[in-house]
């Protein structure tokens, strides 16, 4: 334990509001906390600079999901165990509950929240590229109102995103129109569980009469940001899936990504392994095609 | 709370709770293996959920019902837990069975007959150096054989 | 006499109640009063000169005690083989992490700004970072040459064999640094007074080494320095020798201060700065004859020992010993060195050179028998070792193992020819390839050679004022059941049950010196001494007539207290005695190495995935004769555990190295399996019995390390038809193969890194 923590001072106001007046009289300086899954591991290796913390664990105003006719708000508080045990979470938007059973050990999707996951940016976070193919919403909230920003978008570089000092996201929005699509999730990490992904996909895609009719891939740990693969997809839409479509978007998919040579792979090995998930979807979209 | 007793302590907001068991409480049966919520020998209950007590700030522990190994001990189901523990060699160095034990016990209350396949699950953020794990799901599963935790 | 049989049985972890109740006492439990704690400032760089010490103005030095090496009262070592390595460095430093001044405060939060605030300023020197850099000699960093040590074995007449040879077979095989990762980190607690002198409580193996280092460090008799194991939370080798540096920094700054002094490393001190796995690298040459028998061969063995010597020559002695595996080897020259380069010395971890060396060679013989068109069943089958026959040393195996039989079981409970043909069909048009594969090897237990002579150790049995017995002895307990097991020895030889026999903590200041627990020596040399030691009570009190030939445990008891109370609490002491026969040549390295060695077949089956890459272990069966099984639920878990550790030198745990220090030390970043990552490890065991142990035992605890890294390896080329030579085998290492060996397939575009 490398960080003294009189040097700290974290301040629990308890309330959605008091936060937020907190945040718009000194915006900048009080750097919110959730679930401490990021923050406590950085203040634990003495890396944390943020001296002034505010505690957004748990409260209520963040941590409910909302069910309207045409969409789902997910609080930003709520946990990955939350969305793991939520029916319509399960039902209608089953890569957000599968990516949320990929993050950490149980104890650490027990703590670990989506808003917290969203804010810390980080290219590897699993539960990014769902929220892209699910055309995420995000609820921002500050003293000056809310406002509702796409998710696309939200990432301008590598940790760094729109919110503003003094915002905190409120809740997700996610549209309820993906339940008939075909849903797979893929992380390759160094191990089973508890692994920081090395490249990540989510994936949502519709066939008619066996052509693909709409297609989203996005995908994690392939650049400063999590990646919408538009060009890939702009590629096989309106196509039928077939050994050479495959293969085209097997390459479209290693082109359009950037990954790099770090400590947890190489960039060629990253590439290599996207265009297999991608391919691997295809297959499995013309599978389930064929089925119904 | 902290095992079933109302305790107040005076401790700066950004104290671990780990720490603070640890060394305000004399609760040691919690421990720091990796200080960054991998290996899972600081788990302990807070407000019947399983957590990694190095990632939580006091201040946010707050008001909630904190269980640790030691409170485990005068529940008499559990002690049924712990003898599978000892019965089917699910401790060996001891330094992970605390938490691996309220990890145990976090599964068993949400699924009181896991499959091999849920426990895997259950217990991949408790690391375990010595036994290859597979005598602590020998332990797991005669625990819940025998019901221990309801 | 009571009708069950204690030894055998799966009775209950001696030390478990505390285990699972979170009462057992761990160093980092513990307090003392007016306790301070301690930190060490380390190098930051390889190799160089210290120029110049500086002291931050932020911190408040006043508060600080501050120890540097000048402080040292006696020699600045740690004392271990040799005296090379420094307590504190003096002037130069010669890998990254190296002690160069040690703080302490009582407040511990502000001791690690404190470190920060020490500014070193060094010149630097060139450093060495591999051993092929370390060979090469352009810059010595040890000694005259780069060399700790070398070993020469030689058999029959090796230079004869090639020209008879039908095949020449040769290969290269590495393996890399792999961290023990004990969950507990190391940690110390030191304490000293003019009056008693110095004590330590600690996470250790073995309380002696400590002892003798201390002494030698501070100057202190042997009666002045005492060395307490507390109940410690996994070691695997890795707190052999480090456990003597931190209790070293903990005695100086209780020496210094006048007042208790904990240390305790977080997990990336700890993996930073203490010891690893050897890496090693292996050169094979090897002659065969046209119907796969081996004629002779030249195997090179090199290992890289850090950059102190500490342990090497040992780990060095075993890694060549065992590099001929369970064959006959008709002519062979074993050439093995251990070599200086500037990271953090490397240490004893499970295994100690064996694991490294059978990799190499269970890897070589599936590349011979594609060499010669035999399958990796037969060439093993055609080469075993068989009663009467000699190892590479010389020695005679005189026990009737079977190795082709133990291969049939294994074979069997494994499935491996029904799978093997199923997997090479299924391989032909499936994407997902799965392969099986086998390792045959072989451990000896105890230390080599005359190296038990040598230890010398002693054993205890105490007769209690209660009427129980307590075992004595410096083996210590840390998860391996060790006080479970002895206490088994004593209880059976005595006629007692369990209950009736306990324990002392391992304290030089209670207990004999029973030798290190390493080397799985403790069940089959130490529990052979606890048994002979525990007879040596009944024959006391038989002597004083207390005591019929044939008794109750009750009657035992009574005799016991009658004794006790009448002349006091006595105790029986036995030192070890060679067993005749047991002839070893330490100049030519000639002889029997070992008193006795397990004998075991593993075979793997994998799967890789054709997306990721990524290898899964299916199953594993894990088949070895071990003398005598003494508590089944143990032995089983040793050998699990013992998998599980194998599994992830084979398959993931890689230390990633920049300029001698390591990059990833932090759990998220080394990755060890978790519970969802093993596959169902299935144990079985033989028993032969063993003359040289306790009741019949062989030592297990290392065995397990040796195998499944090969069988894993070679289930991956039965697999992919690729061979694999180096482990970790990660899935980036895999991709990299496949696509070096697809002539067709293109590349996707080289992409451009953004840090």
């Amino acid at each position: 334990m490398r960080a003294h923590p009189a040097d700290y001072e974290l301040v629990a106001p308890g309330t959605l509001s008091a936060v937020l007046s907190l945040l718009a009289r000194e915006p900048g300086a009080w750097l919110p906390i959730a679930g401490g899954t990021d923050l406590m591991v950085q203040y634990s290796a003495g890396n944390l600079s943020a001296r002034n913390l505010v505690s957004i664990w748990n409260l209520p105003d963040l941590r409910r999901i909302e069910v309207f006719p045409g969409e789902i708000h997910i609080g930003a508080g709520c946990t990955y165990t939350d969305l793991r045990e939520h029916e319509i979470v399960n039902r209608e938007f089953k890569l957000l509950s599968t990516v949320a059973s990929w993050t950490g050990g149980i104890a650490n999707q027990n703590r670990g929240t989506l808003g917290g996951n969203i804010v810390n940016a980080s290219p590897a976070a699993d539960s990014l590229p769902a929220l892209m193919v699910y055309e995420a919403e995000l609820i921002l909230v500050s003293t000056r109102g809310e406002h509702r920003v796409p998710y696309g978008g939200f990432h301008v570089g590598y940790r760094k995103t729109r919110l503003q000092p003094d915002e905190l996201i409120r809740a997700v929005c996610l549209p309820r129109r993906f339940s008939s699509y075909h849903a797979h999730a893929r992380k390759v990490g160094a191990r089973n569980a508890q692994a920081i992904a090395k490249v990540c996909l989510a994936a949502l895609g519709r066939l008619a009469d066996g052509v693909i009719e709409d297609i989203r891939l996005a995908m994690g740990s392939v650049a400063p940001v999590p990646l919408r693969l538009k060009d890939t997809e702009r590629t096989v839409r309106g196509k039928r899936i077939d050994p050479p479509l495959v293969e085209l978007a097997r390459k479209t998919a290693a082109a359009e990504i950037r990954p790099i040579d770090d400590m947890r792979s190489t960039a060629r090995y990253r590439a290599a392994v996207a265009g297999n998930l991608v391919a691997e979807f295809l297959e499995q979209l013309r599978a389930a095609g064929t089925k119904t | 709370m902290v095992n079933g007793q109302q305790v107040t302590v005076r401790v700066h907001t950004m104290e671990r709770l780990l720490d603070m068991l640890r060394h305000e409480l004399g609760l040691t049966g919690a421990k720091e293996g990796c200080g960054e919520g991998e290996c899972g020998s600081c788990s302990v209950l807070m407000d019947g959920v399983l957590v990694n007590s190095c990632l939580i700030p006091v201040i946010q522990a707050k008001g909630t019902d904190i269980v640790t190994i030691e409170g485990l001990s005068s529940d008499k189901q559990l002690a049924k837990l712990q003898q599978a523990f000892l019965d089917c060699g699910g401790a060996q160095c001891g330094i992970c069975t605390p938490g691996m034990i309220l990890a145990v016990h976090h599964l068993l209350r949400k699924r009181p007959q896991p499959t091999l396949e849920e426990i895997r699950e259950g217990l991949s953020g408790n690391l375990c150096r010595c036994t290859g794990y597979m005598q602590i799901f020998d332990a797991v599963m005669q625990a819940a054989e025998r019901g221990a935790v309801t | 006499m009571k009708s069950e049989n204690i030894v055998g049985a799966s009775v209950p972890r001696m030390e478990g109640r505390g285990k699972v109740t979170g009462q057992a006492k761990y160093v980092d439990d513990m307090a003392l009063p007016d306790m301070l704690h301690g930190a060490t400032v380390r190098s930051r760089i390889p190799r160089g000169k210290i120029k110049k010490i500086a002291f931050r103005p932020e911190i408040n030095w006043q508060e600080f005690v501050i120890v540097s090496a000048k402080d040292i009262p006696g020699k600045n070592c740690i004392a271990l083989i040799e005296e090379d390595q420094p307590c504190l460095a003096d002037g130069m430093v010669n890998h990254p992490e190296e002690p160069i001044l040690l703080l302490a405060h009582a407040d511990r939060h502000i001791l690690a700004k404190a470190v920060e605030a020490v500014s070193i300023e060094y010149e630097s020197l060139p450093a060495i970072f591999t051993m092929e850099e370390s060979e090469k000699q352009s810059e010595i960093i040890w000694g005259r040459d780069y060399i700790f040590k070398t070993y020469l074995i030689e058999k029959g007449n090796v230079d004869a064999v090639w020209e008879k040879a039908e095949y020449i077979v040769e290969g290269e095989y590495t393996t890399g640094a792999q961290e023990q990762l004990y969950i507990e980190n190391n940690g110390m607690i030191a304490a000293f007074d003019s009056e008693r002198g110095l004590t330590v409580w600690g996470s250790l193996q073995c309380p002696y080494y400590v002892h003798k280092a201390l002494m030698k460090l501070c100057g202190l008799p042997a009666e002045r320095v005492r060395v307490v194991q507390m109940e410690t939370g996994g070691a695997f080798g890795g707190k052999e020798e480090y456990p003597s540096m931190i209790a070293a920094h903990a005695a100086l700054l209780a020496i210094k201060s006048g007042k208790p002094v904990k240390i305790i490393y977080d997990r990336m001190e700890d993996m930073a700065a203490t010891t690893k796995r050897h890496p090693s690298r292996t050169r094979h040459r090897t002659a065969v004859s046209g119907d796969g028998k081996i004629l002779g061969g030249e195997i090179d063995f090199t290992i890289d020992g850090g950059a102190y010597e500490t342990l090497s020559p040992v780990v060095l002695s075993r890694g060549a010993i065992h590099a001929g595996g369970p064959y006959y080897w008709p002519s062979v020259r074993i050439r093995a060195k251990a070599v200086a380069t500037n990271a953090p010395p490397h240490g004893a971890f499970r295994g100690f050179g064996a694991p490294q060396s059978l990799f190499a060679l269970e890897r070589h013989m599936d590349r011979i028998a594609q060499a010669v068109h035999l399958s990796p069943v037969e060439i093993r089958r055609r080469n075993f070792l068989q009663t009467g026959q000699t190892t590479t040393t010389g020695q005679t195996v005189s026990e009737p193992i079977d190795l082709g039989k133990l291969l049939d079981r294994a074979l069997e409970l494994s499935d491996y020819a029904v799978k093997r043909e199923k997997f090479a069909k299924q391989n032909r048009h499936g994407d997902k390839k799965k392969g099986i594969g086998i390792a045959a090897f072989l451990h000896g237990a105890g230390f080599t050679g005359s190296g038990e002579r040598y230890l010398s150790s002693v054993v205890g049995v105490e007769a209690c004022r209660d009427g129980s017995v307590r075992v004595l002895v410096s083996s210590t307990e840390f998860g391996q059941g060790t006080k479970t097991v002895l206490c088994q020895i004593a209880a059976e030889a005595l006629g007692l049950r369990y209950e009736d026999v306990g324990i002392a903590q391992a304290d030089t200041q209670e207990v004999p010196n029973s030798g290190p627990t390493v080397a799985s020596r403790t069940v089959m040399v130490v529990g052979k001494l606890v048994e002979s030691a525990a007879r040596g009570i009944r024959q006391t009190l038989s002597a004083s007539s207390m005591l019929a030939d044939s008794y109750s445990p009750e009657e035992f008891r009574t005799a016991c207290r009658t004794y006790v109370a009448k002349h006091g609490e006595f105790r029986s002491f036995v030192r070890y005695e060679q067993p005749e026969g047991v002839i070893w040549d330490e100049e030519k390295y000639r002889g029997a190495a070992y008193a006795a060695y397990a004998w075991a077949v593993y075979v793997a089956e994998v799967s890789v995935d054709p997306t990721s890459y990524n290898v899964s272990v299916d199953d594993f069966v894990a088949l070895q004769e071990v003398g005598k099984v003494l508590n089944p639920v143990l032995a089983r878990g040793q050998i699990i555990g013992g998998v599980a550790q194998a599994i992830g030198f084979a398959l993931y745990e890689k230390v990633i190295w920049e300029k001698g220090r390591m990059q990833n030390g932090q759990m998220t970043n080394y990755i060890m399996p978790t519970s969802a990552d093993l596959p169902p490890i299935r144990v079985y065991f033989e028993e032969l019995g063993n003359a040289h142990g306790a009741f019949g035992a062989k030592g297990i605890g290392e065995l397990p390390m040796d195998g499944p890294a090969p069988a894993i390896v070679n289930a991956v080329q039965d697999a992919l038809a690729v061979p694999f030579d180096s482990i970790p085998l990660l899935p980036e290492d895999i991709f990299d193969a496949l696509i070096g060996n697809a002539a067709q397939q293109s590349q996707p575009p080289s992409a451009r890194g953004h840090r």
